[in-house]
């Protein structure tokens, strides 16, 4: 494992992935620079979670919020009071913008301002703006000025993008809930990174750890959708 | 009480001037009357009394709440608006403007043209002022207060037109003025005759502002009372008069940017609100206004406010002068920048939050705050960015979704059960059924906001078979007698 990842990692700054296969050595993916989230079914509010889960603990300064009318429409609105059970409690600066060349604008804006601790962009369906130039320039903005971009494009079929790690996310049953049978336990999502720098793909199944690390731990899968036979393989984002 | 006037009779019919119409500031013991119309006063009304009482003694007294505050705000701007006659302008007391008009009185053709120009511009405004020139500060309170309308003395004879005038004339508070009552001396005549030593000893303990005898000196010009006027407002402004006609103006806002901030930084202030105007050889002028969220004399920074507006101004046959000021200045002291080159968190920010307003507007950048209230709708609300800072985020006892549909839709009913979510609905044209649930958690209607009628809710936490997570809500209960059969909504979605 290069001494820079175990360094980043510390700062929480990337996910320790463990291998699809059982056996192989975890490889980590950095959280730096853009992170394209697909959600796997419309109206799946998986993704936001993912993002949430995945956001750097550790840094000062607000969190951007950017979304276009279509997504505040189709997918509803960022519900401010639930971000506590995420471990986030800096303050969210909320940008509600009609166009989907405002959100990519204002996330240029963000990605370069370093006091910001993450910035998250909403933008639905595919258009014509958001295109691999437009990702590109996120992704180096957010590359030199070390602020996590997000990218949750719901809608999207999977166009071209620069982003590092492209991940696409669904919702599973959750687990058992401890106290009530009949009631749904912790989220679980079916992560499955389609595409990053520096690693192979691979298909997870993420949960968020509500303790003293927040992180997200990802457990491998098996090929048939459901838990792979012991939790031996945990990982955890360093916090 | 006339600003009052004024202000009510923009937006409702002001009540008839044969009515008594009071307006009451709250006092110690309950509201009391702060001023009166000429009605009310000739009724045996005054000011100072409480209002319980006149209401009492006159059933038809009209009352209405005093804007203290405006009126403090209207006499600031007063103060500066009467620089029109000369340099020296204070304010003297709650309701009294002195002006130091000594060399000007000539501008205006004589001293009784000079004060019939006040009360006409006064007047023009819909207030009545009482004017007296003087030689003497205090004369001039005394006599614009307790004498004619307009009045004027010289130096000679200035003590006796204050000799009539009762002692409160002279600026005294009511316990000496009554003190003075006591002792049998009711005008300033009276009090001019009691011999000095014996004043002197008489008032030794009072101070300067309550002693008869200062007061009276400096009413007859024995002592001097210089006139403190507050400093003329800076006003930061940067021109470029251009030779020829132009039709773009990016070219010149660096060097403008610059210049503005340079005064800004000799004044060690900051700029708050911008605006550039842009003057065309038709006579017509442009306006673009910006707001920083922090003072701010970065010329780049100032520069980048106005990038995206540029283009849209239409220069028609050109422009000839683009002026660019800063409408609201606050102080910004000098900082040192840091020794390691790090770049200010703060300043960056308060940079993000002014380029993001200038180019999205005000309401769409805002800081989440929550609102003291149980509709889960209601509790987050927003503030703009650029006016507030980020509020405290507070965290649910229950959980809730982290998206809000809103507003909620209505889910169809495919199989109803009576405890419970719908076994199956269908929302958004696809079919869901109901694996596992959590609730119902009760949010009663707030009867002190919602209209009477609105029913209340019971939320479910709603978990599908693929794995969706829903928080649906049933709207009223059977037989609550407030519309038909309960209905469910989609409220939020769960990650």
């Amino acid at each position: 494992m290069p001494e820079d990842s175990l360094e980043n990692a510390r700062k929480g700054l990337s996910l320790y992935l463990p291998e699809a296969k059982p056996q192989a050595k975890a490889v980590p993916v950095q959280t730096i620079a853009l992170t394209d989230l697909l959600p796997a079914r419309p109206f799946d509010p998986a993704a936001t979670g993912f993002a949430l889960a995945s956001l750097p603990q550790g840094r000062e300064g607000p969190v951007l919020w950017v979304q276009d009318r279509a997504s505040r429409q189709e997918n509803g609105q960022v519900y401010m009071p639930s971000l506590k059970a995420f471990g986030i409690t800096r303050p969210v600066l909320q940008i509600m913008v009609n166009h989907p060349r405002d959100v990519l604008w204002a996330m240029e804006e963000g990605a370069a301002c370093s006091a910001l601790s993450a910035v998250i962009g909403e933008v639905y369906g595919a258009p014509k703006v958001l295109s691999f130039t437009a990702t590109k320039r996120l992704a180096l903005r957010s590359e030199a000025s070390g602020v996590p971009v997000f990218m949750i494009r719901a809608g999207d079929p999977g166009g071209l993008s620069a982003a590092r790690a492209r991940w696409r996310v669904g919702s599973l049953p959750s687990t058992a809930n401890p106290d009530n049978r009949q009631a749904p336990g912790a989220a679980r999502w079916d992560a499955e990174l389609f595409r990053a720098r520096g690693r192979a793909p691979g298909r997870w199944v993420a949960t968020y750890e509500r303790d003293a690390s927040n992180s997200l731990r990802f457990l491998p899968r098996a090929d048939d959708g459901t838990l792979a036979q012991g939790d031996q393989h945990l990982s955890h984002r360093a916090g | 009480m006339e600003r009052w006037r004024r202000v009510i009779s923009t937006y409702r019919t002001a009540p008839d001037e044969a009515l008594p119409v009071v307006l009451s500031q709250s006092g110690t013991h309950g509201p009391v009357i702060s001023a009166l119309n000429q009605t009310a006063r000739d009724r045996g009304i005054s000011a100072g009394d409480r209002v319980v009482d006149a209401q009492a003694i006159h059933p038809d007294l009209h009352v209405e709440p005093a804007d203290l505050r405006g009126d403090e705000l209207l006499m600031d701007r007063l103060v500066h608006w009467s620089r029109r006659w000369c340099p020296w302008t204070a304010l003297d007391g709650a309701a009294g403007l002195v002006l130091d008009v000594t060399g000007s009185v000539h501008l205006f053709g004589g001293a009784e043209a000079l004060l019939r120009d006040i009360c006409q511009r006064f007047a023009m405004q819909g207030l009545s002022a009482r004017v007296a020139m003087t030689p003497t500060r205090g004369a001039g309170r005394a006599l614009s207060r307790f004498g004619p309308a307009v009045s004027q003395c010289g130096p000679d004879d200035v003590s006796a037109a204050l000799a009539p005038l009762p002692v409160s004339a002279l600026g005294l508070s009511p316990d000496t003025a009554r003190l003075l009552h006591r002792l049998g001396l009711k005008t300033i005549g009276d009090l001019a005759q009691v011999p000095r030593v014996s004043m002197m000893r008489r008032f030794a303990n009072l101070a300067a502002a309550d002693n008869p005898l200062i007061l009276l000196d400096q009413a007859l010009g024995r002592v001097a009372e210089p006139l403190n006027a507050p400093p003329d407002p800076q006003h930061f402004m940067a021109r470029a008069r251009l030779a020829e006609p132009v039709m773009d103006p990016t070219p010149y806002m660096a060097a403008l940017s610059e210049d503005l901030c340079r005064a800004l930084a000799q004044a060690e202030q900051g700029a708050r609100q911008l605006r550039l105007t842009i003057y065309r050889i038709d006579g017509e002028s442009v306006s673009v206004s910006r707001a920083t969220a922090r003072a701010s004399r970065d010329p780049a920074h100032l520069v980048r406010l106005f990038d995206d507006q540029l283009s849209n101004v239409d220069p028609g046959f050109g422009f000839d002068l683009i002026t660019l000021e800063a409408t609201r200045a606050e102080p910004l002291a000098r900082v040192q920048s840091e020794l390691d080159g790090k770049r200010n968190a703060d300043a960056d920010l308060a940079g993000l939050l002014d380029r993001l307003t200038a180019r999205l507007g005000k309401e769409r950048v805002s800081w989440p705050v929550s609102e003291q209230t149980h509709k889960p709708e209601r509790v987050a609300g927003r503030v703009a960015a650029l006016e507030h800072p980020p509020g405290e985020v507070v965290s649910l006892p229950r959980e809730r979704p982290v998206r809000l549909l809103h507003p909620a839709e209505e889910v169809q009913v495919i199989y109803a059960v009576p405890e419970g979510p719908p076994s199956q609905f269908r929302w958004r044209r696809v079919l869901y059924k109901t694996a596992r649930f959590a609730g119902p958690e009760r949010i009663a209607p707030e009867w002190w906001r919602d209209r009477p009628g609105t029913r209340l809710r019971d939320y479910y936490k709603v978990e599908v078979a693929h794995g969706g997570r829903f928080w649906l809500y049933r709207e009223g209960l059977d037989g609550d007698q407030r519309g038909g059969p309960p209905r469910w909504f989609l409220h939020g979605l769960f990650a």
